[in-house]
């Protein structure tokens, strides 16, 4: 009897246990399945303004436009048909407000109950109309053409340069300048940290007595604890001024204030990791260099690093990691300009900066929304490379030691 | 003529008394073996000749260590340029993970060599000194952890004789290889003796007899016996040193 308690009692464990690793795999595919699913509708999307119409003449012969190149038609960049392939004639650009220009109040309504029938009229009438309305005032029997602009494309989605999800009438969606962004930010953090946390762990594992040594691992241990509005918010109060009077800028909300923060908030993870590796390094090792007569440095440079180069990789992919999908304090300093970054001291704007501060404000299974967990979509496959790299290194490092 | 010679050496870790006042003296293009139980100093003894002692926290050595006349414990002595004098193989195998050509060549490099003929010289002769040369001589480029022991132990050896040391130190060099390594090993010594001064660490004492001209005898920090090979085996002085050897203790 008692066995069969004991029997029975594993069998629950191994079932509590079988169920929770089955629901966690279950949930995160489930995450990763949504942002998918969320991410790709963006390309089965019309990049039109929400609830908005585009119309011309219908002896118009074009039919087909891009979001950019409506666009430059509302920046006044494209001001003739010819440009798009139609006739020789300057583009008359008409929004529902222009209407009062051409009829009167009586004409309109006071309701504006004889709006839809008067754009049909005023797009008739006008061969060389492009107008831009809201669907609501649609007529049934419209005298028009409507112009459907095409599905967000994958490759205007990636290579487009200009991110403005919100814009009238077409948004625009490219998020090149933001995974510009990202990386540059990135690059720049482990150009910063990758050194000084080399120099930081080599020194704890080489160079420093061991008390000292005792006593600074934690606390740089501790610098991964601070969370991260606080990295941000030390980054605003010192780091955005000081490269503001250092570089004489107009504002000091650069990538370069991104990558610092990111670069400090990298060191924990570099130190800590490559210190370990370093300290992995056989002791027979060490002394076969010595002697040989090399001298500390010979021995750090030529056999420490050589022989822990894994494990210094491993950290400076998992410092990146950190960099890339850092949000909080890089939304905080680097100005969110999502513009090509040419400098380190131009405002850029990160993928997750831009989730985050647009997320809220985008409305629900819009384009815009979409357009979002399109660029989630695009920061998860950043990471898993960089994660994939890191498993492929120290997969390696395991196979050397072996 | 006397390579190494010590005068009342004495080395303290922290509080422990490890070696009790030594004074012997090693001859030059001679074997000299100490043999003696585990913890009885000898390692820590032949580490001294180099100052590999000095990576240990808390050592104390009190005494004067000669290389050929030179105190090597003056301030004036550069501890790399004493330990390009005095080569050491160690107990295991300890090639670096570089390519067997390289691991030869590490002690010319950290020396400031550049000349790439003269380092391809001197690797070749210390591996035909070694007796490896044969057997890598197609694969130099080859990682060193591709060797079996014996051979990375023989490349150890060949990376230590690079830079052409006066003294070679050997602390229990074949403890980690099989007997057909160890064998060769030996024979290399034999070899060796004729261009080194080869002080050798082994627990093993039929090694000693069949390697060494003099071995010396320690025993919980002193140096209980030291005479010729023959006469310490064969007639030894001391009733420790006559129990070590009959294998009484130890």
């Amino acid at each position: 009897m008692k066995r069969y308690f004991n029997n029975f009692g594993e069998r629950v464990i191994e079932g509590i246990i079988t169920l929770s690793g089955t629901v966690t795999s279950i949930t995160v595919l489930l995450i990763v399945f949504f942002l998918f699913k969320e991410g790709l509708g963006v390309f089965s999307q019309t990049p039109v303004a929400e609830g908005s119409v585009i119309a011309v003449n219908k002896q118009n012969p074009v039919k087909e436009l891009t979001a950019h190149q409506v666009k430059e038609i509302w920046d006044q960049n494209i001001t003739n048909w010819k440009q798009l392939g139609g006739q020789d004639a300057p583009i008359k650009l008409f929004e529902v407000d222009d209407i009062t220009d051409y009829y009167t109040d009586e004409q309109i309504g006071a309701e504006f109950e004889y709006l839809p029938q008067r754009l049909s009229e005023l797009v008739a009438k006008e061969p060389h109309i492009l107008a831009f309305f809201p669907d609501e005032y649609l007529p049934k029997e419209f005298a028009g053409r409507q112009i459907k602009l095409d599905n967000v494309s994958p490759g205007s989605f990636l290579g487009g340069r200009e991110w403005y999800p919100t814009i009238q009438p077409a948004v625009q969606l490219g998020v090149l300048p933001l995974i510009l962004g990202t990386l540059w930010v990135s690059l720049g953090a482990i150009l910063i940290a990758l050194p000084l946390g080399l120099a930081t762990s080599i020194y704890l594992a080489e160079i420093a007595n061991p008390k000292v040594r005792n006593f600074l691992k934690p606390v740089i241990e501790l610098l991964a604890g601070i969370p991260s509005v606080v990295y941000g918010f030390f980054g605003l109060v010192v780091v955005v001024p000081l490269i503001q009077d250092v570089f004489g800028l107009p504002v000091g909300e650069t990538a370069l204030a991104g990558s610092i923060i990111l670069g400090i908030m990298a060191l924990p993870t570099i130190i800590s990791v490559s210190e370990d590796a370093m300290r992995t390094t056989p002791r027979a090792m060490k002394e076969a260099s010595l002697a040989l007569g090399a001298n500390k440095w010979q021995t750090i440079y030529r056999v420490i690093i050589p022989y822990s180069i894994s494990g210094i990789s491993t950290a400076a992919i998992l410092g990146i990691g950190r960099a890339i999908g850092e949000t909080m304090a890089v939304l905080m300093v680097t100005g969110n300009a999502s513009v090509i970054p040419h400098t380190f001291l131009e405002p850029v704007r990160t993928i997750p900066a831009t989730i985050a501060a647009e997320l809220g404000e985008a409305p629900q299974g819009g384009i815009h929304f979409q357009a979002l967990f399109a660029l989630g979509c695009i920061l998860f496959l950043m990471t898993l490379a960089i994660n994939m790299t890191v498993d492929l290194v120290s997969a390696k490092k395991k196979a050397n030691r072996s | 003529m006397n390579s190494v010679e010590t005068k009342d050496v004495h080395l303290y870790y922290g509080d422990f008394h490890a070696l009790k006042g030594i004074t012997m003296a090693m001859r030059k293009n001679q074997v000299t073996a100490f043999i003696g139980p585990s913890g009885c100093g000898k390692s820590t003894y032949l580490r001294c000749f180099n100052r590999m002692n000095d990576l240990i926290d808390g050592v104390r050595i009190e005494g004067e260590i000669l290389i050929d006349g030179v105190d090597i414990y003056k301030s004036s002595i550069q501890v790399d340029d004493l330990r390009k004098h005095v080569g050491m193989v160690f107990q295991k195998p300890n090639p670096f993970p570089k390519s067997i050509f390289e691991n030869v060549a590490y002690g010319l490099r950290v020396n400031g060599t550049k000349d790439r003929q003269f380092i391809e010289e001197r690797v070749e002769r210390s591996l035909k000194q070694a007796a490896l040369w044969d057997e890598v001589k197609d694969k130099l480029k080859k990682s060193a952890f591709e060797l079996s022991g014996g051979q990375q132990q023989r490349l150890c050896i060949a990376r230590a004789l690079a830079i052409e040391p006066s003294v070679l130190l050997m602390d229990e060099p074949t403890s980690a290889l099989d007997p057909l390594s160890t064998a060769k090993t030996e024979e290399l010594i034999h070899e060796l003796k004729e261009n080194y001064t080869i002080v050798i660490v082994t627990h093993n004492m039929q090694q000693a007899g069949r390697v060494s001209d003099y071995t010396a005898f320690f025993y919980l920090g002193e140096l209980v016996e030291y005479a010729k090979t023959k006469t310490l085996f064969t007639n030894p002085k001391d009733q420790r040193t006559q129990n070590y050897i009959t294998g009484r203790f130890g």
